[in-house]
């Protein structure tokens, strides 16, 4: 690791000032931010360690919903009574995320800012124009085996890697943020990360000195929640392709439908068009094949992942299966 | 930097480089080497130590950052002699073969054993409101963090799982 000054936050304003100084890190859990740090892919001048902050618990909200601390562990969330119940896709999408120890360390907040496991990023002897922008992208024409089928560009082919993001997603979450100047606001989830463009080092909508208080959910939606991830290996492995699911069947048709879509563009996917399609439509093979060809119309492989895209389809039409199997019976 | 640290019951206080990984702090500054670093990327496991009750990846965090928690390591578990229920059952079950994951193994599965009584869910889990099992499957899923390049995983298993029958005896007693 290169030198750094290390600076423990005591309160979220004294946080915030010190992260608008340049050349600063927020670390929580700093379990994907050390690892980036010892590579040198990630040299802050300084750390500003939140973790003594009063941002932990997880509080039932005014209008029904969840108020999800920014420091709760990813273990804890998905412990969580409230969160197994009511939010069964989110406990289910934290579970197939890592390994019980990283689970253990790593918080809600830092989760959402997780960096790209593009094998580029992470070899700092080739061109990445997130790493350094201007460089090129050595990805593309590469090995793309993890690379983006939605909303690439010719900057950049990478994913976003979390689990957790793509259940919140699907689950109409809003991220709760301190502003430098004491003011807190929300961003939904569908903003929260952004598309490469011809920016792909810009990742979130945070500016500087933004600081993640919280996570909000609407009120529980009803239905099956269901997370499939598919991998390379049966655990702690990062998903190829991912599906989050809500989905409520009424008289054999579908009611009500939020789908996410992890492993495959640089933000967690979501297609609106998709899920109104599906809307009142019956629960049947041909309306899961329907969904799957417009979900996939605007698919476009990179080479070495052509394969998620018939992963996808499959994907989401075992996961439309299993929800019209559980409600039908 | 100085950071006051309490492992295996005793307070040490060290003044290390604020780049000091706890993994790091516990070989070099104190001389517990029996925690063991493999990949220092958190991808193997070897270097799990249990902080504030719950395992961790010693490599992932900086030791100034953990100033006043609670460490224990696999020398904190037991000693010749005195061994912890998990380091009898790895002997027993012959839950190694070169034996340099083994401290790691022993204390994720020591923690784990606590997350299971805790009712945690995990990935494998058919229904996550019901009670958390101990079954093959459970302790694979739940273990997946340690990584084994001698393959000893039947062995790992069988002595996860005779430590964690005879506490649900020992707790059925009571």
């Amino acid at each position: 690791m290169i030198p750094f000054d290390y600076i423990r936050a005591e309160s979220s304003a004294a946080a915030a000032t010190e992260g608008c100084r340049p050349e600063t890190q927020f670390i929580a859990g700093g379990t994907n931010l050390l690892d980036l740090m010892k590579l040198q892919i990630v040299t802050p001048a300084r750390l500003v360690d939140v973790t003594r902050l009063d941002l932990g618990g997880v509080e039932e909200t005014a209008d029904g919903g969840l108020r999800i601390g920014a420091l709760v562990r990813n273990s804890d969330l998905a412990a969580d009574p409230r969160v197994r119940r009511d939010y069964a896709v989110l406990s289910r999408a934290l579970l197939a995320g890592a390994s019980g120890q990283l689970r253990n360390m790593a918080t809600t907040g830092g989760n959402l800012l997780q960096r790209t496991r593009c094998p580029y990023f992470y070899d700092t002897a080739q061109a990445c124009n997130k790493r350094q922008p201007g460089t090129g992208c050595a990805a593309i024409g590469g090995v793309t085996r993890n690379h983006a089928i939605f909303g690439a560009s010719e900057h950049c082919i990478a994913t976003h890697p979390s689990d957790m993001a793509v259940a919140l997603r699907a689950l109409d979450a809003a991220v709760e943020v301190e502003t430098p100047d004491g003011a807190r606001r929300l961003i939904p989830m569908a903003e929260f990360h952004c598309l490469p463009g011809d920016t792909p080092q810009i990742e979130t909508a945070l500016a500087p000195g933004d600081l993640i208080t919280a996570v909000l959910l609407p009120p529980p939606l009803r239905g099956s929640h269901i997370y499939r991830k598919v991998r390379d290996r049966a655990s702690y492995a990062f998903a190829l392709v991912s599906v989050a699911a809500v989905v409520r069947i009424e008289a054999g048709s579908f009611a009500e439908v939020a789908l996410a879509f992890g492993g495959v563009a640089h933000k967690p996917w979501r297609d609106a068009a998709v899920e109104a399609a599906l809307v009142g439509r019956p629960a049947d093979r041909a309306g899961f094949d329907a969904a799957a060809d417009l979900l996939l119309a605007e698919a476009r492989g990179q080479g070495g992942n052509e394969f998620k895209i018939p992963l996808l389809r499959r994907t989401l039409v075992a996961v439309l299966t299993e929800a019209a199997k559980g409600q039908m019976q | 930097m100085k950071t006051r640290l309490s492992i295996n019951g005793e307070t040490h206080e060290i003044d290390a480089d604020a780049r000091t990984t706890l993994l790091d702090a516990l070989r070099h500054h104190i001389g517990l080497t029996g925690t063991k670093k493999g990949c220092d990327h958190g991808q193997c496991g070897a270097c799990t130590v249990i902080v504030d009750g719950r395992r961790v990846n010693s490599c992932l965090t900086l030791a100034c950052m953990q100033d006043g928690a609670q460490i224990t390591t696999v020398e904190g578990l037991g000693a010749p002699g005195a061994l912890s229920p998990m380091q009898a059952a790895f002997l027993a079950q012959d839950g190694f073969q070169c034996g340099y994951c083994t401290p790691g193994q022993i204390c994720s599965a020591t923690a784990m054993l606590e997350e299971i009584r805790a009712g945690w869910p995990s990935h494998v889990s058919a229904d996550l409101e019901a009670p958390a099992r101990l079954s093959v499957e459970e302790i694979s899923e739940r273990m997946s963090g340690n990584l084994c390049r001698c393959a000893c995983y039947p062995n790992i298993v069988e002595a996860i799982t005779q430590v964690g029958e005879a506490e649900t005896v020992a707790e059925a007693a009571e």
